[in-house]
This record gives C-alpha cells, sequence and structure tokens, in this order.
C-alpha cells in the first residue's frame, strides 16, 4: 500500500515536471526566442552571483562555526611534537589555497554575471594572451615550490626513524581483525622476535620462547605514555592490512602482514592537560551522552582507531592511549606483569618447561643455600634435616623428573663447599598402598638422589642413604595436602 | 535513408561548402542500402554505428549511475539515522537487513562496506569512465574530425558489449548468497585476497575481478579505436593543431587508459593467482580464521603500486574528458575562442604525462620508504601547475563573452567551480606530512568526490545538454528542468560534500559503519543527517534529468536549424537527423581551427569555412 502511495506520488511529481517543463517552452514560442534567452541569461547571471555570495559566505561561517574541531585550531592543536609542524603546514596551506579558492570563485561567477548574453553585445575575439598565461603559470609554480619545500622538510624529519643508541620507548601494535595487541618490551628495552607460525589461542603474537627478549615482554591492553620521551612504534599485521591511527598525535601508518613498519613522535600533553584545555571550550561543556554525570571534556581520552580498510569490524578497532607524566609512566611500567612469566611458563607452550631459566637457578640456590645456614645453625638434630621441595620424581617411579636436577647440584655444590661434610639421604611415602612396596619405592628413590650425587665427584664415603617407607610421616595422612608433604626425599647434616 | 533527408533539407551555407571544398569518398556508393542497419537488431542492438553506440554507453551508465547513487543513499541513512529502523529495505535487500523482536531492522555492517564497495567501483568505472569517455569519444570524435565512423565500427561494437558483459557479471554479483565484494574499489590484499577475511571475498570477489577484466577489455578496445581514429582518419584539413579540445581530450585520455589499464589487469592476474592458484605475490605471514598461511615472501604494497599506477591515471582518464567537454560548451556559448587553445592543449599533454608518475601519493602511509615519497610529493604539487592554468584559461575564455545561459553552458560553469573546489585540497593532501593526517579520513572523501565525482558528473551533464540534439534526432532537453536540476544539483553537492571537509580536519575516518565507539568521532551525527538528507534531494533532482531525458527523447522540442548553437564544429554540420556515414554527401574538408567566435566581427564562422584572403589563420590576429 504505501509502495503503491510512493510510486503514485512520484509518477504525480514527474508529471509535474514535465509540465513545468512545457509551460515555459510554450512561453519561448509565444515571446520569441532570443528574448527569452536573453531573460534566461538575465536570471541565471544573477542566480549564479548570488549562489556565489551565499556560497563564500556560508563556507566562512561554517569554518568559523566548526573552528574548534578543526585541525591545528582551538582545543584541537597536535598533542605531538611533529603534529605541531603539521598543523602549521596546513594552516598554511589553508592561507594560499583559501586565496585563490575566493578569488577564482569570484570571478568565475561574476564574469558569467557581468557578460551575460545580451542582442547588443559582441564578444571580445581573445584567443590567447602569453603574458597573462606566463604569469599565471609561474604564481602557482612559486607557491607550490614553496609548499613543497616546506612539506618535505616536515615530511623528512617526521619520518626519520631512530638513531642507533638514541633513547626511545619502543612499543609494538599488531592489528587483526577486530583489535589490536600491544606489546611493550619490558626491562630489557627490546621487543623479543616472533614467527607467525607459533601463533595460537595463547601466543597471540607468534612470541618465540626460546628468544630471552621475549620473556619479559608485556602485552597490554591500553597505550600508556610518559610524556615528552620519543616513543617508537613498531606496527604490524596478523591478518589484513590495517592502520594505526592516533588522530591527536597525528600519527597514521599502515599495519602490513609480514612486513613491519614504524612511526617515531613524542607526546606533549598528558591527557590531563588536554582535558584542562578542552574545558575551556562550549563544545566539549556538555554532558556525555555515555556518561550523563560527566562533561565531555572530563570523559576525554586519546584514541588509537584503525584507518584502513580490514573487513566488517574495521570501524570498532579502538584502545585507549593515556599520557602520563614520567613518574606515573614508571609506576605502570613495574606494575605490568610479563606475559611469558604469568601466562606462558611451564604450559606446553614453554619450550623451557623442563629447564630453569638462570634468574629461577638463582632464586633456588639461594633458597637452598639459606636452609643449608639455617641447617647448620641449629642445635637440635632434628633440625639439620633438610627437604629438597624440588626434588620430584615420576608417578610411582624412581625417575628424577627433570627439574630436579637443579636441586642436586646445589647439594652437590654445598659438599664441595664443606668439604668435610656428611650427609644422609632418605626417601619417605606416604601410606597408601602396600607398606612393603613404599619401603621399597623409598629406598630406590634415596638410592637414585645418592647415585647422581656421588656421580659428581663427590667421595662415597661422605654419604649414605636410606629408605624409610611410610613410617616416618611428618603430617597427618588423612587428607591430600598432609600425604602430600609426607612423601618427600629430605637430607640431614651428619657432621658439619 | 540518409542521403534522402539531406535532399529534401534546405541547403545550408555549410552544405554548399561541403559540396564545394568537401572530399568525395564515394561512401554511400559503396554502402548502398545502409546494409549496417538493415533490420532491428542491427540498427538499436548489434550496432556498429559510432552514434548508436554513444547512446548504448550512455544509456548503460545511466542505468549504472542509478544503481549506484541508490546504494549511497542505503548507506548514507545508516551514516546519518543510525537509530532509525531499515525493516522497509528489507523486501529489497533481504538478509541484509536484520530485523530484531522489536521489529527494528539494521543494516548488516559486511552488507555497509559491499554497499560501499559497490558504489565506489560502479560509479569509477562503469559510470565515469564507460557512461563519460565511452559516451563521447564515441559521439564525437567521427562527428568532429570528419570521419565516415571510427578505425573500426566492430571493434568499437565490442568495446560496447564487453562492457555490457562486465556490467552483467557485477550485478550477478549481487545476488550472490555470499554477497558482493566488500574490500572497497581498490580491493586491497590480503583482505580481498582471502574469502576467510570477509564474506565477499569469496565469490563475491571473483566476479569483481571477471567483471573488471572485462571491463579493461572494453576500455582497450575503444582505446586503441580513439587513438587510431584520431590519428588516422581525421578530414583533409584537419591538422592536430586544428583539433577541438574535446578530441585532444578524448585522444589523450585513450592513450592513458591504453597505458594504464593493463597494469590494473596485470595486478588482477596476480592477486587471482595468489587466491586460486597458492602463490604469494601480494601475500606473507598471514595468520586468518585460526590458521597459519604458509604464503611468505609477498608483498602487499606491491599490489597498491600496480592499483594506483593505474589508479591514479584512471582519476585523469575520467576527468580528461570532461574537461575536453567544458572547454568545448563554455567557448561555444561564451561565443570567444577558448582562452590559451595551445595551453590547454599542453596542460593536458602534462597532466597526462604527470599522471604516471604521481601514483604513490596514495600511498604515503601504506609503508612504502619515506624518502621515495619526496619524489611523489614533488610531481604531485607540479601536476596543480598546469591544473591552475586550465582554470585561469576557462575563466578568461567568460571574460569578456556574450554568454549563454543554457543547461549545457551552466554545468561547465560548474564544473570549473567544482574543479577549483576539490583541486585545492588536493594541494593539501599531496603534500605527504599534512597526509598523514588527512589520509583515509573524510577530507579524502570530501577532495575526490567534488574533484572528480561531482565534476565528471557535471562535464557529463554539459555534454548531454549540449549533445543530445545530436543523439537524438534534433530534439532538445527541456531546458527549464535542465536549471533546476543544475542549480539544485549545484547547491546539494556542494551541501552533500563541503561539511565533509570538517569532518576530515577532526580526523573522522572514511568507510566507517558506525562512529559512536569513538569518542573523537561521534560528536557529528547533526552534521551527518544533514549531509544524508542532501543526498537523497541531489539524487531525487538526478530522477528529474532522468525523466526529462527520455521525456525528451520524444517529445523534446525538435531542432529547427542544423546549427542551433552557431558553432563552428564539424558535427553541427550534419544533417539534423544524422544517419550513417554522418554526411550524406562529401566529407567535409577543414580550413580553419575550431574557435573562430567572434572574430573579425562576425559571430562565428564554421570549420568548412575557408579563410578570407587577408584573414590570419588559427587564434592569431
Ligand atoms: C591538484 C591536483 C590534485 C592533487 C594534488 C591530488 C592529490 C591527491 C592525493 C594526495 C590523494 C590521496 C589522498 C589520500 O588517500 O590520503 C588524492 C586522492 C584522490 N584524488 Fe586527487 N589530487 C588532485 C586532483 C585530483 C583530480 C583532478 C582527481 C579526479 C578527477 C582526483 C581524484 C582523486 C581520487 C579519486 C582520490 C581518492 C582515491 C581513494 O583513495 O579512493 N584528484 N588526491
Ligand atoms: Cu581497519
Ligand atoms: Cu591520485
Amino acid at each position: 500500500m504505501t509502495a503503491l502511495l510512493a510510486i503514485i506520488c512520484v509518477v504525480l511529481l514527474a508529471v509535474i515536471a514535465v509540465q513545468v517543463g512545457k509551460v515555459t517552452e510554450l512561453a519561448g514560442k509565444i515571446r520569441g526566442e532570443e528574448e527569452v534567452q536573453e531573460q534566461t541569461n538575465r536570471m541565471n547571471g544573477s542566480i549564479g552571483m548570488i549562489f556565489m555570495i551565499v556560497f563564500l559566505v556560508a563556507t566562512v561561517v561554517s569554518a568559523f562555526y566548526y573552528r574548534n574541531w578543526m585541525l591545528g585550531y582551538g582545543p584541537h592543536e597536535a598533542a605531538s611534537e611533529h603534529g605541531m609542524s603539521l598543523d602549521y603546514l596546513f594552516n598554511v596551506t589553508l592561507f594560499f589555497t583559501g586565496i585563490v579558492f575566493i578569488i577564482t570563485q569570484i570571478l568565475l561567477f561574476y564574469f558569467a554575471w557581468k557578460y551575460q548574453g545580451k542582442k547588443d553585445r559582441k564578444a571580445l575575439f581573445m584567443p590567447h594572451d602569453n603574458k597573462l598565461e606566463i604569469i599565471w603559470t609561474i604564481i602557482p609554480a612559486i607557491v607550490m615550490t614553496f609548499l613543497v619545500v616546506g612539506g618535505l622538510d616536515v615530511w623528512n624529519e617526521t619520518m626519520a626513524d631512530v638513531e642507533p643508541g638514541e633513547e626511545v620507548i619502543e612499543f609494538e601494535a599488531t592489528g587483526y581483525q577486530f583489535a589490536w595487541a600491544l606489546r611493550y618490551p619490558g626491562p630489557d628495552g627490546k621487543l623479543g622476535t616472533r614467527d607467525y607460525t607459533k601463533i595460537n589461542g595463547i601466543n597471540a603474537l607468534g612470541q618465540v620462547w626460546t628468544d630471552e627478549k621475549n620473556m619479559d615482554d608485556l602485552m597490554v591492553d591500553e597505550i600508556v605514555l610518559p610524556k615528552g620521551k620519543k616513543v617508537r612504534v613498531r606496527i604490524i599485521a596478523r591478518d589484513v592490512l590495517h592502520n594505526f591511527y592516533l588522530p591527536h598525535f597525528r600519527v597514521k601508518m599502515d599495519a602490513v602482514p609480514g612486513m613491519p613498519t614504524y612511526f617515531v613522535f613524542t607526546p606533549t600533553k598528558t591527557t590531563e592537560e588536554y582535558r584542562e584545555e578542552l574545558s575551556k571550550y562550549p563544545e566539549y561543556q556538555a554532558p556525555d551522552i555515555n556518561e550523563p554525570e560527566k562533561m565531555l571534556w572530563e570523559t576525554f581520552n586519546y584514541e588509537l582507531a584503525c584507518a584502513e580498510l580490514c573487513g566488517k569490524g574495521h570501524f570498532s578497532m579502538r584502545r585507549l592511549v593515556r599520557v602520563v607524566e614520567e613518574d606515573e609512566y614508571e609506576v605502570w611500567l613495574n606494575g605490568q606483569k610479563s606475559f611469558y612469566l604469568s601466562s606462558i611458563r611451564g604450559t606446553d607452550e614453554d619450550p623451557y618447561k623442563d629447564e630453569l631459566l638462570d634468574f629461577e637457578i638463582k632464586e633456588r640456590k639461594a633458597a637452598f643455600n639459606s636452609a643449608v645456614n639455617k641447617a647448620r645453625a641449629a642445635v637440635e638434630d632434628s633440625l639439620r634435616i633438610i627437604r629438597l621441595e624440588n626434588v620430584n620424581f615420576e608417578t610411582g617411579s624412581s625417575t628424577l623428573t627433570p627439574l630436579s636436577r637443579y636441586e642436586l647440584d646445589n647439594v652437590v655444590d654445598m659438599l664441595n663447599q664443606y668439604s668435610n661434610m656428611t650427609i644422609e639421604v632418605a626417601g619417605h611415602t606416604d601410606n597408601t598402598g602396600d607398606a612393603e612396596a613404599n619401603q621399597a619405592l623409598s629406598e630406590s628413590r634415596a638410592k637414585i638422589v645418592y647415585d647422581y650425587i656421588v656421580a659428581r665427584d663427590i667421595a662415597t664415603d661422605r654419604l649414605n642413604f636410606a629408605g624409610y617407607g611410610q613410617d616416618r610421616p611428618v603430617d597427618t595422612n588423612d587428607t591430600d595436602a598432609g600425604r602430600a608433604s609426607n612423601r618427600r626425599t629430605e637430607f640431614k647434616i651428619l657432621t658439619q | 535513408m540518409a542521403s534522402n533527408v539531406a535532399i529534401t533539407a534546405p541547403q545550408t551555407q555549410e552544405d554548399l561548402l561541403i559540396e564545394e571544398f568537401g572530399y568525395d569518398d564515394h561512401f554511400h556508393d559503396h554502402h548502398h542500402g545502409d546494409k549496417y542497419q538493415s533490420n532491428f537488431v542491427t540498427t538499436y542492438i548489434f550496432s556498429q554505428d559510432h552514434k548508436m553506440i554513444a547512446k548504448q554507453f550512455l544509456i548503460t551508465g545511466m542505468f549504472w549511475a542509478i544503481i549506484g547513487g541508490l546504494m549511497s543513499l542505503v548507506f548514507r541513512l545508516q551514516l546519518g539515522f543510525p537509530e532509525e529502523s531499515m525493516a522497509w529495505l528489507k523486501p529489497i535487500l533481504g538478509k541484509w537487513i536484520t530485523v530484531n523482536e522489536a521489529g527494528i531492522g539494521t543494516l548488516a555492517p559486511e552488507f555497509y562496506y559491499a554497499l560501499v564497495t559497490m558504489h565506489g567501483t560502479i560509479i569509477v568505472f562503469f559510470v565515469l569512465t564507460a557512461g563519460l569517455s565511452g559516451t563521447f569519444s564515441n559521439l564525437l570524435i567521427p562527428l568532429q574530425i570528419g570521419a565516415r565512423d571510427m578505425a573500426s565500427p566492430l571493434l568499437n561494437m565490442f568495446s560496447y558489449w564487453f562492457f555490457f558483459l562486465a556490467g552483467v557479471v557485477m550485478f550477478a554479483s549481487l545476488f550472490l548468497n555470499t554477497g558482493p565484494f566488500a574490500g572497497g574499489w581498490t580491493a586491497y590484499p590480503p583482505l580481498s585476497a582471502l574469502p576467510q577475511a570477509s564474506s565477499g571475498s569469496g565469490a563475491g570477489m571473483t566476479l569483481w575481478t571477471v567483471s573488471l577484466v572485462l571491463f579493461v577489455v572494453s576500455v582497450l578496445l575503444g582505446g586503441i579505436n580513439y587513438v587510431t581514429t584520431v590519428l588516422n582518419l581525421r578530414t583533409k584539413g584537419m591538422t592536430m593543431w586544428r583539433l577541438p579540445l574535446t578530441i585532444w581530450a578524448f585522444f589523450v585520455t585513450a592513450i592513458i587508459g591504453i597505458l594504464s589499464f593493463p597494469v590494473l589487469a596485470s595486478g588482477f592476474f596476480l592477486l587471482m593467482c595468489d587466491r586460486g592458484l597458492g602463490t604469494s605475490f601480494f601475500l606473507s605471514e598471514i595468520f586468518i580464521g585460526g590458521q597459519a598461511l604458509d604464503h611468505v615472501g609477498g608483498s602487499p604494497v606491491l599490489y597498491q603500486h600496480l592499483f594506483w599506477f593505474l589508479g591514479h591515471p584512471e582519476v585523469y582518464i575520467i576527468i580528461l574528458p570532461a574537461m575536453g567537454i567544458v572547454s568545448e560548451v563554455l567557448s561555444v556559448h561564451a561565443r570567444k575562442p577558448i582562452f590559451g587553445y595551445k595551453a590547454m592543449v599542453y596542460s593536458i599533454l602534462a597532466i597526462a604525462f604527470l599522471s604516471f608518475i604521481v601514483w604513490a601519493h596514495h600511498m604515503f602511509m601504506s609503508g612504502v620508504n619515506p624518502f621515495i615519497s619526496n619524489f611523489f610529493v614533488i610531481f604531485t604539487l607540479i601536476i596543480a601547475v598546469p591544473s591552475a592554468v586550465k582554470v585561469f584559461n576557462w575563466i578568461a575564455t567568460l571574460y569578456g563573452g556574450n554568454i549563454r545561459f543554457n543547461s549545457a553552458n551552466l554545468f561547465a560553469i560548474g564544473f570549473v567551480s567544482m574543479f577549483i573546489s576539490g583541486g585545492l585540497t588536493g594541494i593539501f593532501l599531496g603534500n605527504s606530512a599534512i597526509d598523514i593526517q588527512l589520509h583515509d579520513t573524510y577530507f579524502v572523501v570530501a577532495h575526490f568526490h567534488i574533484v572528480m565525482g561531482i565534476a565528471a558528473f557535471f562535464g557529463m551533464y554539459a555534454g548531454v545538454y549540449h549533445w543530445f540534439p545530436k543523439m537524438f534526432a534534433g530534439r532538445f532537453m527541456n531546458e527549464t528542468l535542465g536549471k533546476i536540476h543544475f542549480w539544485g544539483t549545484l547547491i546539494g553537492a556542494y551541501a552533500i560534500f563541503w561539511p565533509m571537509h570538517y569532518l576530515g580536519m577532526a580526523g573522522v575516518p572514511r568507510r566507517y559503519y558506525s562512529f559512536d565507539i569513538f569518542d573523537t568521532f561521534r560528536h557529528f551525527g547533526t552534521m551527518n543527517k544533514f549531509i544524508t538528507i542532501a543526498a537523497i534531494i541531489v539524487f531525487a533532482l538526478q530522477m528529474l534529468m532522468v525523466i526529462n531525458f527520455f521525456y525528451s527523447i520524444w517529445r523534446g522540442k525538435k531542432m529547427t536549424t542544423q546549427n542551433p548553437y552557431g558553432s563552428s564544429t564539424l558535427e553541427w554540420t550534419t544533417p539534423i537527423n544524422v544517419g550513417h556515414g554522418n554526411w550524406p554527401g562529401k566529407i567535409p574538408t577543414v580550413q580553419r581551427w575550431p574557435y573562430d567566435y567572434g572574430k573579425d566581427g562576425k559571430e562565428f564562422v564554421t570549420q568548412v569555412t575557408p579563410l578570407t584572403e587577408k584573414e590570419k589563420a588559427e587564434g592569431a590576429h
């Protein structure tokens, strides 16, 4: 029904249009073509003048109306160092092109009106004028030269990569459908290598964990930067093209799969300072519809957007950017946890699952040494027992787990350090299963440890081993936790 | 048939001049009974007559313009009125509108992007390349150089039918289950290469590419024909320096097309290999859909080089014919020679040459070596110089004229206004440092719609209104409707695209389905509504033009004289009802340049009129 009505409306309008056209054509026949043409010329020439004036006024008025949203005006000054010169260049260009725009539009419509066709007018025969033509070739050429030189100066400075050895904060942004993954290098200041074939549900970037530089890298969900420090973003994509776009910082660069790009910039205003600036403008003194109790300037945040069509979610790739004072940045940075240690270490992803990392070895050694020192200082015999927390066996067998060797090496080191020390290695089990079997298992486990140590050039007379089965529990055997602490390998210092 | 008309029509002065000085090629002896157009099919469908082929290009172009325009209205509704229900579009758009329980219909983002992509592809290639250059090169080249037809009417016919086929394939892609291609008219890989990346990148992209390859064939067949015709079939006396600027423009356009379109085709070919044969020209180290692909070593940037090596010349392929038309129309109706004819030709040549070495200005932010951009900045901004020369020359052509305001001339004046406004913003974008901020924002959208979209449409309208009587048996389009069409469109087009500059300056990116997610981009709801309303009005005005067009074909005012505008070019020496072979008797020979308006007190002198004794040739006086 509505469709029918719509169609009828359209047809009616078409009929009216045709009738209007016909009527004026008829008038032309009655009054004579020439007469009508002259009147048409007058009318359209005048409409042209009116249009020109209204149009030029509208351009100026609308520019004034939107001034507080415009590049480099009011609150929308760039928040980065290079952005300032970019804004300046924009406005210089606006100035020159603005002049040309106004003059040429005026001349175009003014001439059209001034020289509107009249019966008694004769057109000039003016096929060319070399002088004029040379002038209006040379003037644009000069202006262009000026703009090119200014532009390239800013361009080459902006796009220059950091010098080797220059102090810079580097972070990495990876675009994927449809979000950004953000990575900071951690304390070593270096981003680890990546291999796209290693990407999976946990390892979103395909970080190569055998690369030490990866181990301290941080994955964050907002960009935080200190004010006044040079920043280099390494930009890359995982699937299709994206574009790393920070409108307030005048930063934009494609993210290309397989080809890292970069952008170097220096933030000059903290988020707080920018808000402060915005608060002075009426455009931002309105309540934010998303958070009506706050003003727009209060909810303002720098943002990261995507500026290269990447599929159906292209318009939604938002991340927050926070620029803060340097000390605040340090606090934030130190509060972040390495992605490797928090999410990868010890999982099947981890190539070092069966190894300890240097710092872990150090940590364990320190813990072991302090236990040894405590035991050596103890008076009571029963306190001279040191439990080997990190020595473990495969379930039900007497095979050492791979990580046990680090603790045993600590024992060897201790024996080497205290050359008169003798010890007894003891194995214990919980009370599940057959007591005799438990006894045998505990003994064979103690023997394995004994063998390990002896194999490292420790004289056999300095240590012996014993299996105690389930006879000497240190905890209850009624709970899982209790049983776990009863299953243990330990050694007792016999002589210092 | 045709010769009958000539015999019964009163002999004009031009007819007599052609009788006297013309060149007898015995055309009508050979083509007895007009074997080329003996029945309905050979006259109207598989016609080899350049004028019929021109009309076919024009009307097919209009069909696509309407489709492309309607698409833009749908996505403008999404941008201007994101909260309004689109459920009423469900009968047309089907599953791309999802309707929730409350009956509110929303446009799916995939389909938003499909619409944007189709709109761009259709308007750029089918409307402003085929519809503009195809129409007027075909119509005017033989008529204005004094030829009976194109060098190869057969290839010319194929050129149209390849375009037609391209259209059929593209149209078919709209009905695919997975939707038409949705990765933007530039079709950057990997998005366009991987069906996993977007539903339109599957069958939709295949059809898109097939369609455009067919289109490239059409452009090449047409282009080779135009170049050959201009070089070889100029009538006696028609030296290159006596060609109207229209022909110069079509000629250079065809050359640009021949040189650049094959590069696009090769880009598509490599893309197809990447899609189907597992090669890695444009793909490297991609993880998508939970899978690491085994493509390594390719570069998506390479595709961009290939694409823009066509893409930038393409924008001049679109605008040069419009410039040619505007030069001609302005001059005829200002009753003055075009100012600086030679400068105009040289700037066309300069623009054409430069258009091949500026392509990477579309790629400043693509990750190409920033050092290389230095050259592209320089060449890009140099292009502004010949462009400026052309603008100044058009304005100077109006100066001191006796200007006839009809729809054709109004559109020509409107073209100049648009070209100024849009060309100037190119100077911002061409400066790579400024482009860092403006690239892929609405500023670019404003730039190219004004300078290319609207300006080229204006050039096309100027041509349609001006040469309509030559196409449709001596009938004019209605002037009143034409003027309403012009003023409405001029105001409306600025209303649509001018505000987009402000969006761009505020940083709003193009190709966003919704702006709500970003604090930086969400403040322009009112402006977006305004733009959408303006777009709807402007579209309606174009429908007015379509009505006028078809009404006038059958009912338009009849031309009473052979040369209604007092024009000096050859097409107006043909009979009102011009038949196959264009001139009923001899071919006219040319005695002078095409712009003798107002010379020595004479209103105009046609090109077939010999110089008088003491008269200086060409523009000299
Ligand atoms: C003064 C002369 C001109 C200069 C300096 C210029 C410069 C530019 C630049 C640098 C861009 C890239 C912007 C970006 O993506 O960041 C651009 C885009 C564009 N220009 Fe121009 N331009 C000029 C004239 C023209 C003309 C005459 C046309 C067409 C008739 C045109 C059509 C386009 C189109 C279609 C695009 C956008 C393509 C896209 O990304 O979809 N330009 N222009
Ligand atoms: Cu994107
Ligand atoms: Cu370009």
